[in-house]
């Protein structure tokens, strides 16, 4: 079945349907990581988008349901050039066609996604729909593709109760998480080392956290403008004012900016892929990291008093970690978990477990 | 860190002459580097004997030593250049096994001179058999579980703990011979018995067998810093048992999950900082399918041929960015030359699939066997880019220029299925049609795999190719959708047209009357995440074109000669790299199109748009469409640039330089003999004949020997020399066996001295640099022949050689490069083949003379004069250095190949001995390719009856020198008759102590061994000679050689003088 990708700019793309045939209106980004795409589907901070792989070719090797990083995808749209009819690897538990399928996502192949990757780079982020029905007429859907705003979708992806993951051997710490669409391997990344982690949902009041004496606090990646986390903002403000060691990957990152008074803005086209590299200010090291932001952290907002840079963008300078001073927390605009991409920065959880264990 | 501001004159090594597993890759690198180097304001002197190389022009480095690659050389130009560095990892394992002598030795700490880049205790650790088991077994990387055996019965015991298969691998021996895998005991024994004998030390490395698991390779790099990042990670489609060089070879990985590429990619980073590397590094592991086990194959702390496909496939200048590293530069202070936004410190990201696939000799070596090991056999390698696998594949396949432009192969279709079936057993170069043939006739896809154990995803891509060849077969109608399919996948016109029933043209009219055409993309590092402005461009038919097409400069179109093969070697990418310099300088745009990745033309640097696709008519018509360039230059792409001119011509290009008629006349027999006529020049008398009895007239007619040959074809294939009837009457039945459209040439065979020359023509005048002379007698192919410069003729004969060069070259009106072969017989001149175009001496005789006639023939195309270029016509003055040219063969790496010299050329490289001294020049020749003599002073002297005479005074100059000489029966009493001394030793199929015996007592210096002409071949000798290079002792087969030989062995060589042919000053400078 034909399939079109419609942007707001009134580009249209013209595919084949895959997965659902529901029509969806979503922000439109690319993702460069050339494997994972699992990974990328059930990353909840695309809540609210529709992924572009750069590289050609997606689902090779199937979907190996262990490799998802949420319980279910949170992506309103999938596109690629090329669908594997048929995969192969030894993991392999059904084809992406078939996940898709399964999980109602709306997705679209054999359009040009070099040639849409540019539009994005050259005009930015901006809305899509992507349809079947051929008889679209764009004079009626481009005001409602304009339209579209992500809006607050923290609240759609966070968990709706407090869990508990226990550790794996014996436990170090007690690690309080605020679920912002947290993805899996931040999570097993604790266990590991021994922690037991509580999620809490991502408006937990800091006082029923704090209640529970974690040694740390962990704040998440998540999804949409991090302004839109009004709530989340402040108990992070109560929760930095204790002496708890915070780690931050990604949106909890922003939050903690924002609750220090600095800024955030968004970018033209953001940050996804596995190659992005990042320079450690202090030892000049520069590790590739996995991305998936949108939003960044105006360096130029950061109170000097408070805040420096820990890590910075090689590409294109933008802030990519933040240590606060006279503060045993530390954020990163990253992904030390991975999960599509590289391991590099994993040391960055056993930095956490050295913040928590020197304020033991 | 910026640079070390220590770090001012820097010694590059290079890699020598071209042979099986060490080709133009380091060529590529080394001249990256060096102008890398050279950016930085560092003075580079570069040591390399290959002078067909882009690396050793005087341009590219700032002091350029031609000189054999040993370590006494490389002390030497040290010595006198003092230089404060050496950079070892760019010359491939040539050049890094010299810097480690000359560390461990403490040469180069005597002289205060350091190793930069990847230290000298890295290379240890990596190159090691046993220090890098202790590395990986300390960072917890494993291995193949392996053991060094000296005994049956050790074997035995160490086989009990890694089970059946087992691969065993004697040491020291060349090409692999004597090891293999076996399936059990019996085998086993069988196998050690017979590879302890084969080894020099009597030595069997046994390992644990992992064919069959999936072979992935990772490029890495890493800066002082500590900064790792990985450039690349590739996946073969043939699993682990066949050599990565012979293995198609597709990037990024397909198969591998995001876990499993993390982990091997986490393994490789976690082995380059235990080693400690400060630049580029090669990791390959090996995968088992069915698990996340893995263990790691090999590390090469160098660029590698891997690295420069890496480069190519990515856009990342690998050898660039490690020659920065080495001068201590971090990843995140270089720019990325491709995006010149970004840093070297990131990875790239693909959007598109890369395909490698290896060009086999076997076209050459027709006895050698056809399998693929862990040996490699590759001359060369082809890559191709697509959005698509198939359309890479199908990309890659027509690159190859086997005549083959699909997955549809030979007269498979006509074999039986329990034929095809019993084939995909078979491991060789043909496996991937098999495939394709066992999936048309119905076997599943999973028996395939079974079989094969490629991996299911590739047969599957595999059959989707077959699946279209079918949908076009049994179309009624070519739909525009059908078609588009077909191009997406890459699939020519002309193969569409075979399957469909319609010519090639009839095709491609209907794809222009659908409005399908092709459009480029760019390969740009970054997946279109940054702009780019890169001019490297690929092809595909689902996307939209982003080539900017603007004329605002005149543009000219160089073709490149594709894969490097054995007759078609980097000599062309030399002359092709520089024309297109020459036309960049002259005011042009240039656009170069290529499909080798080893090579310096497919660097995005060197053209101004570069086009990496093959070099078909119906690729290079979709270019000139969209670039509608000016002009085409075909002269110096070689044979595969040469067979577009039709097709150009036909697309309304211009084709600068000599007109493609006059390209015909000197092929086309009659206009060729007519040409000779009016300008008075003899050749060697002839005939054209198309059946045997003709042949055999013709033969009675001119008298034995004569020289039997297929008219059309290069590089002496089919030539023979017959010397009877007999010989006749094979070589016709032979030749006949394919129809022949042109006629089979029998030319008188004359016993003279082969003289050659190369020549720029501007359609009046001629510069000559220099005539070339070649040490073996006609008959032997001149690409195989040891070649002088300048010849050792009388005045009168040059005068008659520039003489017929000019009236040659004004009758075919030649606008560029002419190569003229002659036959000095008698004191006659004859000339023998001429082909106006660039050809295989065209670097060496620009090199010693120090004209470069690449450039000056560019500037002629474009219509500058000789004169006005500065030259007076005629041939130049003689250099006051004599220049020898001596090949080199691979035969180590070919089991099976025959050995002995003749008319079809053999040899994969060359070297260059130059010296003010005519001895030490050819010794230095024979030093460069690997002849280093004597060890023993034992030798063995078996001559055909022919050479008896000959063989002589060969003899007693070899006993003069303390030659120890042992010779079969009839040899040995012709030179005991004469008062030389030899020992007889029985033929092989006489009982022991025979010649086998002798030659695998492992003391025998050098073999010398004529084999009779024609069909008379004995099969003794056959088994004589390939002996011999199994067990690594040098062999000859021609007693010319043997006299240059002794010669060369003859002088006092004790103090060889080195030099920098930037002294060698052309006539334009002087």
């Amino acid at each position: 079945m034909k399939a079109f990708l419609i942007l707001e700019d009134g580009t249209v793309f013209t595919g084949k349907s895959i997965g659902s045939t529901k029509e969806i209106i979503s922000e439109i980004v690319f993702n460069t990581s050339m494997t994972g795409y699992l990974e990328v589907l059930t990353d909840p901070s695309y809540a609210g988008q529709a992924v572009c792989m750069t590289y050609p070719l997606i689902g090779n090797y199937g979907i190996c349901y262990e490799d998802m990083e949420a319980e279910r995808p949170w992506q309103s749209g999938f596109i690629v050039r090329e669908i594997a009819k048929l995969p192969s690897n030894f993991r392999c538990e059904a084809t992406l066609e078939q996940f898709l399928i399964r999980h109602d996502i709306t997705g679209i192949e054999g359009i040009d996604t070099r040639a849409l990757t540019k539009i994005l780079r050259e005009k930015g982020t901006m809305n899509g729909m992507i349809t079947t029905n051929e008889q679209f007429a764009l004079d009626e859907v481009l005001p409602r593709i304009r339209a579209f705003r992500i809006g607050h979708v923290v609240a759609e992806v966070t968990c709706k109760e407090k869990r508990v993951y226990p550790p794996e051997g014996s436990l170090t710490y007690k690690v309080a998480m605020i679920d912002l669409g947290v993805k899996k391997n931040i999570i097993r990344s604790l266990q590991k080392r021994g922690c037991e982690v509580i999620l809490y949902p991502a408006e937990t009041p800091a006082e029923e956290i704090l209640k529970e004496e974690p040694d740390g606090i962990m704040l998440t990646n998540g999804p949409g403008d991090p302004k839109s986390c009004t709530k989340t903002i402040e108990e992070i403000k109560k929760l930095f004012a204790t002496n708890v060691p915070i780690f931050a990957i990604c949106l909890g990152h922003q939050l903690l900016a924002l609750a220090n008074g600095g800024d955030t803005e968004k970018m033209k086209y953001g940050h996804r892929g596995a190659n992005h590299p990042v320079r450690n200010l202090k030892n000049g090291k520069v590790y590739i990291s996995t991305q998936n932001h949108g939003y960044m952290v105006k360096e130029s907002s950061l109170d000097r008093e408070i805040a420096e840079v820990s890590y910075v963008n090689v590409n294109d300078g933008t802030v990519e970690g933040v240590h606060y001073l006279g503060k045993n927390v530390q954020t990163v605009q990253f992904h030390p978990e991975a999960c599509a991409g590289p391991l590099d920065t994993d040391f960055l959880f056993d930095e956490f477990m050295n913040m928590m264990e020197v304020s033991k | 860190m910026p640079k070390i501001a220590s770090i001012k004159k820097v010694v590059v090594i290079g890699s020598g002459p071209i042979v099986i597993g060490q080709a133009a890759e380091f060529d590529y690198a080394g001249t990256q580097a060096c102008r890398s180097l050279r950016e930085e304001g560092i003075c580079v002197v570069l040591i390399n004997s290959n002078p067909a190389t882009i690396m050793t022009d005087k341009d590219i480095a700032d002091k350029v030593y031609i000189e054999p690659l040993t370590p006494e050389v490389v002390k030497k130009v040290i010595l006198k250049e003092k230089p404060d560095s050496v950079l070892p990892t760019l010359g491939g394992q040539a050049a890094l096994n010299i810097a480690m002598e000359l560390e461990e030795s403490g040469f180069l700490r005597e002289h205060n001179v350091r190793l930069i880049g990847t230290s000298a205790k890295t290379i240890k650790k990596a190159e090691d058999r046993d220090e890098f088991k202790k590395t990986m077994e300390k960072i917890h990387e494993p291995c193949a579980p392996s053991q060094v055996v000296t005994t049956v019965k050790d074997g035995l015991e160490f086989v009990k703990n890694i089970g059946y298969p087992a691969v065993l691998r004697p040491a020291y021996t060349l090409g692999g011979s004597g090891g293999g895998i076996a399936q059990n005991e019996e085998e086993f024994i069988d196998i050690l018995e017979n590879g302890l004998r084969l080894s020099r030390v009597g030595q069997v490395l046994v390992e644990r067998c992992i064919a069959g698991w999936k072979e992935i390779e990772y490029e890495v790099m890493r800066d002082a810093n500590g900064t790792c990042i990985t450039i690349c990670n590739m996946e073969n489609l043939d699993p682990v048992g066949v050599h990565t060089g012979d293995s198609i070879v597709v990037a990024p990985s397909q198969t591998l999950a995001d876990k499993e590429h993390q982990m091997l990619r986490s393994a490789a980073l976690n082995i380059i900082s235990e080693l400690d590397i400060r630049g580029g590094c090669n990791v390959q592991f090996a995968l088992n399918p069915e698990s996340f086990e893995y263990c790691v194959i090999e590390v090469n702390p160098r660029v590698s041929r891997s690295s420069a496909l890496a480069s190519k496939a990515t856009g990342y200048p690998i050898a660039k960015v490690a020659a920065k590293i080495a001068l201590g530069y971090h990843l995140d202070e270089i720019k990325n030359a491709v995006t010149g936004k970004t840093y070297a410190s990131f990875e790239p990201a693909l959007d598109y699939v890369v395909v490698k696939i290896p060009r086999l000799p076997f076209d050459k070596f027709i006895q050698a066997k056809r399998t693929l090991t862990t040996q490699m056999k590759a001359t060369g390698e082809v890559m191709s880019i697509c959005t698509n696998f198939e359309g890479a594949l199908m990309k890659a396949l027509r690159s190859l220029e086997q005549h083959v432009d699909s997955l549809i192969y030979l007269d498979y279709h006509e074999r039986p299925l329990e034929e095809i079936h019993e084939r995909l057993y078979n491991v060789d170069d043909r496996r991937i049609f098999v495939i394709a043939e066992a999936i048309r006739r119905g076997i599943s896809l999973g028996e395939i795999h079974a079989i094969t154990k490629v991996d299911i995803w590739f047969l599957d891509k595999i059959a989707n190719i077959v699946q279209m060849e079918r949908q076009l077969s049994e179309a009624d109608e070519l739909t525009k959708e059908l078609m588009l399919e077909a191009k997406r996948m890459e699939f020519p016109d002309k193969v569409i047209g075979q399957l469909v029933g319609k010519t090639e043209k009839e095709i491609k009219e209907l794809r222009y009357a659908m409005g399908i055409h092709a459009a480029y993309k760019i390969v740009d590092t970054c997946a279109a995440e940054f702009e780019a402005t890169t001019p490297y461009y690929y092809s595909c038919y689902d996307g939209v074109n982003e080539v900017e097409e603007d004329h605002s400069k005149k543009k000219i179109m160089v073709l490149g000669s594709g894969p490097i093969r054995i007759g078609q070697g980097i000599e062309f990418d030399f002359c092709s790299v520089h024309s297109t310099w020459a036309l960049k300088a002259q005011g042009y745009e240039t656009i170069i199109v290529n499909n080798n990745p080893e090579t310096v033309s497919t660097d995005f640097d060197i053209a101004d748009k570069l086009y990496f696709e093959p070099l078909t008519p119906e690729d290079v018509e979709s270019i000139v469409n969209l670039e509608k360039p000016d002009g085409a230059v075909v002269q110096f792409g070689g044979q595969t640039a040469i067979k577009l001119t039709d097709a150009l011509l036909k697309m309304g290009v211009n084709i600068l330089g000599t007109s493609a008629e006059n390209v015909d006349a000197a092929e086309d027999r009659e206009l060729f003999d007519e040409i000779l006529e009016k300008c008075c020049i003899p050749r060697p008398a002839g005939h054209t004949v198309f059946t045997c009895e003709e042949a055999l007239n013709a033969a009675h007619e001119l008298g034995y020997p004569v020289l039997v040959r297929p008219s059309y074809v290069l590089g002496g294939a089919g030539m023979q020399i017959a010397i009877s009837d007999k010989d006749i009457v094979e070589f016709m039945e032979v030749i006949n066996r394919n129809v022949q459209e042109h006629p089979i040439l029998v030319d008188k065979y004359l016993m003279g001295k082969e003289v050659e020359v190369d020549a720029v023509c501007d359609g009046e005048e001629i510069v000559i640099p220099g005539i070339m002379e070649h040490v073996e007698r006609a008959g032997i192919h001149s690409g195989d022949s040891i070649s002088v410069y300048p010849a050792g003729l009388q005045d009168k004969i040059k005068r008659v050689i520039v003489d017929y060069t000019r009236k040659l070259a004004n009758s075919l009106h030649v606008i560029g490069l002419i190569n003229i072969q002659f036959i000095v017989y008698q004191d006659e001149v004859y000339v023998i083949e001429v082909n106006p175009r660039s050809s295989r001496t065209v670097p060496y005789i620009s090199k010693v003379t120090g004209i470069p006639i690449v450039d000056l023939a560019s500037k002629v195309i474009t219509g500058v004069k000789l004169r006005d270029l500065g030259y007076t016509p005629g041939l130049q003055p003689e250099s006051e250095y004599y220049a020898i040219k001596m090949p080199v063969f691979s035969f180590e790496k070919l089991r099976g190949a025959e050995i002995s010299l003749g008319p079809e050329m053999k040899s994969t490289g060359e070297c260059l001995g130059i010296s003010k001294n005519f001895n030490e020049a050819l010794y230095k020749a024979f030093l460069g390719a690997g002849v280093q003599l004597p060890k023993h002073k034992k030798m063995i002297l078996t001559v055909k009856d022919a050479d008896k005479l000959d063989a002589i005074d060969i003899g007693r100059r070899f006993a003069a020198l303390g030659y120890e000489i042992h010779s079969t029966k009839s040899t040995a009493r012709v030179l005991n008759e004469n008062g030389v001394p030899a020992q007889v030793i029985n033929k092989v199929e006489e009982p022991s102590p025979n010649l086998l015996d002798l030659i695998l007592s492992h003391e025998i210096d050098l073999i010398i061994d004529t084999p009779s002409q024609g069909v008379e071949r004995s099969k003794d000798g056959f088994i004589i000679r390939r002996h011999a290079i199994e067990t690594g002792v040098y062999c000859l087969t021609s007693l010319d050689t043997a006299d240059a030989l002794l010669t060369s062995l003859e002088a006092d060589n004790n103090d060889l003088t080195v030099i920098d042919i930037g002294d060698i000053k052309s006539v334009e400078e002087q």
